[in-house]
């Protein structure tokens, strides 16, 4: 039986998950990383993609969250998102709005400007297929 | 004197301004309630953001590097006054009392020679305001449209004062907002946003994990980067949100006010309307009385 852990998951509108976790399946800035009990403190800032939790009675929630932290300290896990969502209630066309935006972005966009425009487009597009994936897996 | 018909239009249009404040006064009570509860609901995320940041920058100290929205760009002599009001009047003093201490500070910067820019978000403090600094007033951020004001909002007014930090444009940043105590006091405040003023904020409850070692992913410079910008965006919708219960709360003790003053001045006007009309009963009565005697 795996340990758990406290886990919280906020947003600036609202405290989203709070409670006991198992697992914590996180997409961060450099690579998916997973938290179990006692992982060692750690900080990432995570990019946009969807979240697997595990909570502690059993029951897996998947969440898109848009640029965020995660903070693993001893005392918990703690998941700082701009936007968190839960992705049955996730709206894709949201999600394709944003793409199209930062895609006008990178056309408009000079010099440094535009590296940090590509590199938010890509993420934006990464995360649609972190969507498309796990969407895909619910349905099976 | 006025005629009793006159009296009669005045008392029936006092008791319709009555209905409408009265009206007005349980809106805002409903409006304070769902204000209270967002601005409940953001705590959690800049407290976190708070003991994050403690954390990190705990960490930076002492390094030459900190990122200038921190440490500052070593200047003080560009100041730009971030003044969050309402986009309606009629809630008693709340808007003028956070104009006024921010018309205070900007005369106090004028005065000691510094530059001062003021960018206002919502229309009523730019009202307040364009009289004396019509010169140094930016294009006011309004949500007048927007029916409840969230974090997308909050972030808009964050990404315009950081591009105007990141192209030089001012030195630090203050924001002036009314924080919510109760129903019947809000305290207008001002707070610094830039340089960030983190070290004294949270002391006391960011040593309990300080001495952990963190494993930092990308490294700390890079993260309090990416934190730093976010930091401003989410005191910004603190601000905001902390406005609007002020706002309503502000709003349902002045209609309580407007209400009662009503009450009262209906009472005066039926007092005097009876009088009158009593005044008149009496002279119609004495002028049959003294008719029949000189017959």
């Amino acid at each position: 039986m795996a340990e758990a852990f406290a886990f919280e998951l906020v947003s600036p509108e609202a405290l989203v998950l709070s409670g006991e976790a198992n697992e914590v399946v996180v997409p961060g800035n450099e690579g998916y990383f997973t938290v179990l009990a006692n992982h060692a403190p750690f900080m990432s800032a995570v990019k946009p993609g969807v979240v697997n939790v595990t909570m502690a009675d059993g029951a897996a929630s998947q969440i898109f969250v848009r640029g965020g932290f995660a903070d693993v300290s001893p005392s918990g896990f703690t998941l700082l998102a701009e936007q968190a969502v839960d992705l049955k209630d996730f709206d894709m066309t949201d999600l394709e709005q944003q793409i199209q935006n930062a895609k006008e972005d990178v056309k408009d966009a000079e010099g440094e400007k535009k590296v940090a425009a590509e590199k938010n487009l890509a993420q934006l597009e990464e995360a649609r297929e972190a969507v498309k994936l796990a969407t895909g897996a619910v349905s099976h | 004197m006025a005629s009793l018909k006159d009296l009669r239009n005045r008392i029936a249009s006092v008791k319709a301004t009555q209905k409408i404040t009265k009206a007005m006064q349980m809106v805002a009570a409903a409006k304070l309630r769902k204000a209270q509860m967002a601005a409940e609901a953001a705590r959690p995320y800049s407290e976190r953001m708070a003991k994050v940041l403690a954390n990190i920058s705990s960490a930076m100290e002492g390094q030459e590097n900190a990122p200038a929205l921190m440490v500052g760009n070593g200047s003080d002599q560009r100041h730009l006054l971030v003044v969050a009001t309402a986009e309606r009047g009629l809630c008693g003093g709340f808007n003028s009392s956070i104009a006024r201490i921010a018309r205070e500070k900007a005369r106090a910067l004028q005065a000691d020679g510094k530059d001062v820019s003021i960018l206002c978000v919502g229309k009523k403090g730019y009202d307040a305001l364009k009289m004396e600094f019509a010169s140094i007033l930016m294009e006011p951020i309004t949500f007048r449209e927007v029916k409840n004001v969230g974090f997308n909002e909050a972030n808009i007014v964050g990404q315009k004062v950081l591009g105007m930090f990141a192209d030089g444009e001012f030195d630090v940043c203050t924001l002036f907002y009314s924080e919510f105590q109760s129903v019947i006091s809000q305290i207008p405040t001002e707070q610094q946003l830039i340089p960030a003023n983190i070290s004294g904020s949270d002391e006391g409850e960011a040593t309990d994990d300080a001495d952990v070692s963190y494993e930092y992913e990308p490294d700390e410079e890079v993260l309090l980067a990416d934190l730093l910008p976010r930091n401003v965006s989410i005191q910004i919708f603190r601000a905001i949100l902390e406005n609007a219960a002020s706002e309503q709360g502000a709003r349902m003790s002045a209609m309580d006010n407007a209400t009662r003053n009503a009450g009262e001045m209906i009472d005066k006007l039926t007092l005097s309307f009876n009088r009158q009309r009593q005044a008149q009963i009496t002279k119609e009565l004495i002028e049959i009385i003294s008719g029949a005697e000189a017959l």
